[in-house]
């Protein structure tokens, strides 16, 4: 029996590798996925571990993984206080500078959009692996406020040299440096992962960014021999003022680690998504494939049977087949998996996330997890074919055409009329939980059950398109085409399955294009009431910048007002905020935010103005008072005003700038609403503005259409990627289809070769399994589009009022996708086309 | 080697060659392995004739009508279809000329299991984008007698319908030429005898030439002329056979095989 069944393996080596080869992709998205997260992670880890000294102090809240950028300092009498300290062996302070760019010699920001620039003192303190954090590769340390030196990747990408003057884009006054660059330096643990870092002489930072006052950011200490983390800390504890905590190296590494493993975890929880979603694909493709095989082997089975196999062994024989391909599959696709990872590194390396010395190992987790995956889903989808193969009477064996025993189509109804309303029920549930991940996980689930469930009722719900489709065809392409239809139609269960596949990719694509198109017009929506301004100012990647661009844009001929808008990160009773900080004047005179209740000249310092949803959400009335959490601590507010309903604010809580300084946030400008008077000329104050931001590459003036535009294509940017990963689960269906094709082809060899017999010519047949495969495509697609956009409108529905508030259908581009679907149906015939078309007449007509 | 076919008197003068072969061989194989299927075939068809091809298997009967047909080309020689020479024909015009001029009968039917009786028939028609001859489809349809059953699907049709249906299929573009092979091979002898007169009645009612292979003599007792081969020769014919003389023929040619 096993002789038969690997036999049988081998003599149909083609038809199991296509099948094999959606297991091949799904796992390799699967451990591709894993691959990745764990290199990205010891790359961070790395440079966590490589980064952090034996004992580090910092303002309370400050240096925490994610903290905002921060401007409280330690004083320097600190710093004398920790070197009388015996333990500490070295005492290094410094100061940080985040959104510090540097400018390449095409002028260019290093890095671009993704990763962080940060400026450091110049120290030479010891990590907690041993090496020095930094270690000079070429060149002096820099002195006085001229000289800085910077690490080999970020001046081999900006094509600087040491001895080369460098532009530097500043968070501070002045917004642009020059400044020579006379070392270079490597980090202790390899790579930054992209990052840009500048390091300065001692006092330089606080000379040009700190208002020249003598304080630092940090002090790192290195313990004296013999003298532990824990020993160095509780020292340093004793002598730190108020508000600055000391906390030893690796607790810190471990509260960073935390924060990154969950960041990893999310990524690659929305990879696994995906590759989910490929896998489920290619269940569908393996069910059929399998089911094609049982069925034209069906007579060989019964001959089996009927010398003596029991059904036990015709269905192990199929399961083992299947187990075969499941190790064979899977063992490519961790192969593949690994080159994936190689991939997404190019591809997250074009965002700047720079992992060109990370390591890629494969651990056995993914390789565990690999073969579950793998071999599981060939085997569940393995196992409907398998056990009809085992009901295969014996004496099928002495019958000319053996017709399987099937389930009748009422059944199938049934079943997925029940999936269909219990995926709908847990869609409905899941948008009522509170829960987020629960919630996502329910409507997640019931999506799926939707799907399964329309595809086993599609043999029925496809049938007046497919009729549709058959007398289009007869009416164009004559009896070729009434032909291609009707074969559509010979086996309506595996037309469904294979057109169910391409149905599954193209409901999510569709799903996530009105997602996207609803993003769009939301966005659109509401930047149309947010900037009443002619202009804004903002930086591209969104990371704030220098105050003194407000100020010299005020300085410009035909300027009304400038509004500094400042935004970040709070706690206001245990749930996250944005505040928003701005001058009450500016802001009035630059933009429109109607204020509903109170006023918003009322926005002195410890003063807020709420949105409507804020109020109602912490139950705040005018007058009350209420405490806002920083990084640094609590500030005490009281609530001046509330915002009227159309006040698309982009905040929750609006304080004044003194107040969002005296919280310790960085005084660095987010947006700058622009107003000119009436009587200037657009263009010419738009070219003076212009001129001053030409040094600044991170910085841009736009009108409000041109903004918004910037923002959507950020949507845009998002959806393509997303497009992308499902286009993984398109590719796998469109096999399908080749697949069934192929598979179809050659179960019709005989009527083929009647059919070239009596005369229809080569072109004629090949056009016949086109327009075969073009059914099936459409179908898929025009099911898969419709379901897209239902379940895209009921989560705009869902998240309405998270600002994705209103409904676009992208009419077009869905027609797009449908049209596609035809073309990849005729790409997916070609080879199953062409062999068709070479079969050998009389050897077809023989065949048995 | 035709003293036979001397004595029992050559085709009538008035009648012209359908197709013919000249020095026709087909070898299969290589080297120790080596077949001559055909080995030097002349033989003609003549229009209006029924013409039975018999021998034992392996004679090369079946790769005669094959190469005959358009289904498989020859090693050497030269199959001539009316004038054409069908070696200067490439694939295109190969598969026009089986669509317009030579009609087929399989012994395994062969129809199109999506297609309607009426559908099949004219299925080599319609490939060719062209509608049948009404006043012609009536007289095909009344010749296999099948009008009641147009509408059904071959898997509705018995064995002897559905093979009707197929002889239906063959005449219905007035070829110049069927080629029938064993058409009764898979039927019971009644309805193997109602494909047989209905062959001979499109031979006698509309001139139809039909080139058939069949082991069967009563089958070839429906015929003109019977041609003998053997080990890839024509070795004998008859004229006007009848059972028995198809029979004594057969005999005598097992005979000389064992001698």
């Amino acid at each position: 029996m096993r002789k038969v069944t690997l036999r049988n393996l081998v003599a149909h080596k083609v038809r199991l590798f296509l099948s094999a080869f959606a297991i091949v992709l799904g796992v390799a998205f699967v451990s591709g996925s894993f691959i990745f997260t764990d290199a990205m992670g010891s790359a961070f880890s790395g440079i966590i571990s490589g980064s952090t000294a034996d004992v580090e102090i910092a303002p309370e809240g400050a240096n925490e993984f994610d903290s905002a950028p921060d401007g409280r300092t330690i004083p320097d009498s600190v710093v004398a206080d920790l070197e009388q300290l015996d333990e500490a062996a070295e005492v290094d302070p410094w100061n940080q500078v985040q959104a510090m760019y540097v400018v390449g010699e095409d002028g260019k920001v290093v890095g671009g959009n993704g990763p962080p620039s940060f400026a450091f003192t110049d120290t030479d303190t010891r990590a907690l692996t041993g090496r020095k954090i930094t270690t000079y590769v070429a060149g002096d340390r820099p002195t006085g406020t001229g000289e800085i030196a910077m690490d080999v990747a970020t001046a081999e990408k900006g094509d600087h040299q040491v001895g080369d003057t460098v532009q530097l884009v500043t968070p501070g006054d002045p917004p642009t440096l020059e400044v020579e660059l006379v070392g270079l330096v490597e980090f202790g643990e390899g790579s930054l992962g992209g990052a840009t870092l500048t390091l300065w002489d001692g006092q330089a930072l606080q000379e040009l960014f700190f208002d020249g006052e003598r304080a630092w950011s940090g002090i790192s200490l290195t313990a004296a021999e013999g003298v532990s983390q824990q020993q160095l800390r509780d020292a340093a504890a004793e002598v730190l003022p108020e508000g600055v905590t000391a906390r030893t190296g690796d607790d810190m590494v471990e509260d960073n680690e935390e924060g990154l493993q969950k960041i990893l975890g999310f990524l690659n929880t929305f990879l696994l998504v995906f590759a989910t979603v490929a896998m489920v694909v290619g269940t569908y493709l393996i069910i059929n494939t399998f089911s094609i095989l049982v069925a034209q082997r069906s007579r060989e089975l019964a001959l089996l049977r009927a010398i003596g196999a029991s059904r036990r062994q015709v269905n192990r024989s199929v399961l083992t087949e299947a187990l075969v391909i499941g190790i064979v599959g899977s063992t490519l696709g961790l192969g593949i998996g690994f080159l994936l990872a190689q991939g997404l590194r190019a591809l997250f390396g074009t965002i700047g996330l720079d992992l060109s010395t990370a390591e890629f190992s494969i651990e056995p987790r993914t390789v565990l997890v690999s073969y579950l995956v793998g071999i599981g889903v060939t085997m569940v989808a393995a196992y409907l074919p398998a056990r009809r193969a085992s009901r295969i009477p014996p004496v099928a064996a002495m019958r000319d055409d053996v017709a399987l025993p099937e389930a009748s189509l009422r059944r199938r109804l049934i079943i997925g009329t029940v999936l269909l309303v219990a995926g709908i029920g847990l869609m409905i549930a899941g948008f009522q939980v509170e829960n987020g991940t629960t919630g996502l996980t329910m409507i997640g689930v019931g999506m799926l059950s939707i799907l399964v469930g329309v595809s086993l009722m599609s043999p029925v719900i496809g049938r007046p398109l497919v009729a549709l489709l058959g007398a289009t065809y007869r009416r164009t392409f004559g009896t070729v085409g009434q032909l291609a239809a009707q074969n559509s139609q010979r086996n309506p269960r595996r037309t469904a399955a294979t057109a169910s596949a391409l149905m599954i990719g193209l409901a999510l694509v569709s799903l996530m294009s009105v997602l996207g198109a609803s993003a769009s017009a939301s966005t659109d929506k509401a930047l149309k009431a947010a900037i009443t301004s002619q202009f804004i100012v903002s930086n591209v990647v969104g990371s704030p910048f220098s105050p003194n661009i407000a100020e010299q844009i005020r300085d410009v001929d035909g300027i009304e007002a400038v509004a500094q808008f400042r935004q970040a990160p709070a706690e206001v009773k245990r749930s996250r905020v944005f505040v928003g900080a701005s001058d009450p004047d500016d802001l009035a005179a630059a933009s429109d935010f109607p204020v509903a209740v109170g006023s918003m000249t009322d926005l002195a310092e410890g003063a807020a103005i709420i949105t409507p949803e804020a109020a109602e959400e912490q139950d705040l009335a005018i007058g009350d008072e209420f405490q806002m959490n920083f990084p640094s601590g609590p500030v005490d507010l009281t609530v001046v005003g509330v915002f009227g309903v159309n006040a698309s604010v982009p905040a929750n809580y609006l304080v004044s700038l003194d107040t969002f300084e005296q919280a310790g946030l960085a005084p660095l400008d987010s947006f700058l609403f622009v107003e000119k008077t009436e009587a200037a000329d657009a263009d010419a104050v738009r070219a003076d503005v212009d001129e001053i931001l030409k040094d600044l590459p991170t910085v841009t003036l736009q009108d409000p259409g041109e903004f918004a535009e910037q923002q959507k294509e950020q949507i845009d940017f998002f959806l393509n990627i997303i497009y992308a990963l499902l286009g993984l689960a398109v590719i796998i269906a469109i096999l399908g289809i080749v697949n069934t094709l192929a598979l179809s082809v050659i179960e019709r060899t005989r009527e083929i070769g009647l059919l070239r017999a009596v005369g229809l010519s080569r072109r004629q047949l090949r056009r016949m399994v086109r327009l075969e495969s073009v059914i099936v495509a459409v179908l898929g697609a025009v099911l898969g589009v419709l379901m897209g956009v239902a379940f895209g409108i009921a989560l705009q529905r869902a998240i309405a009022d998270e600002g994705i508030d209103v409904l676009a259908i992208p009419w077009d581009r869905l027609l797009v996708f449908v049209g596609l679907a035809a073309l990849v149906g005729v790409l997916a015939a070609v080879l199953p086309a062409r062999r068709a078309a070479r079969l050998d007449v009389l050897r077809a007509i023989s065949t048995e | 080697m035709t003293h036979r076919a001397e004595t029992l008197g050559l085709p009538r003068s008035d009648r012209r060659v359908a197709a013919r072969t000249v020095a026709l061989r087909k070898l299969y194989g290589q080297g120790e392995a080596e077949v001559h299927a055909l080995d030097g075939v002349d033989i003609a068809f003549y229009e209006g004739e029924f013409t039975a091809v018999m021998g034992a298997s392996g004679s090369g009967k079946s790769t005669l009508m094959h190469c005959m047909a358009a289904l498989d080309s020859p090693t050497d020689g030269r199959v001539f279809l009316g004038d054409t020479d069908l070696s200067s024909l490439k694939d295109k015009q190969l598969t026009e000329l089986r669509r317009d001029k030579i009609g087929f009968v399989f012994q395994s039917f062969n129809l199109v299991p999506t297609l309607t009786a009426k559908e099949n028939i004219e299925l080599p028609l319609s490939i060719a984008g062209r509608r049948p001859d009404p006043t012609w489809f009536d007289t095909v349809i009344d010749t296999v007698n099948l009008r009641d059953r147009l509408g059904h699907r071959p898997n509705e049709l018995s064995g002897g319908q559905q093979q009707r249906v197929a002889c239906a299929r063959a005449l219905m573009s007035r070829p110049e030429i069927v080629f029938a092979d064993e058409p009764t091979g898979n039927l019971d002898s009644t309805s193997g005898a109602e494909v047989l007169s209905l062959l001979r009645r499109s031979v006698d009612e509309h001139g139809q030439t039909i080139v058939m292979v069949t082991h069967d003599p009563v089958a070839a007792a429906y015929t003109d002329r019977v041609v003998f081969l053997a080990d890839g020769l024509v070795v004998d014919e008859l004229r006007n056979p009848t059972r028995e003389s198809v029979l004594e023929e057969m005999g005598e040619l097992t005979a000389r095989a064992m001698a």
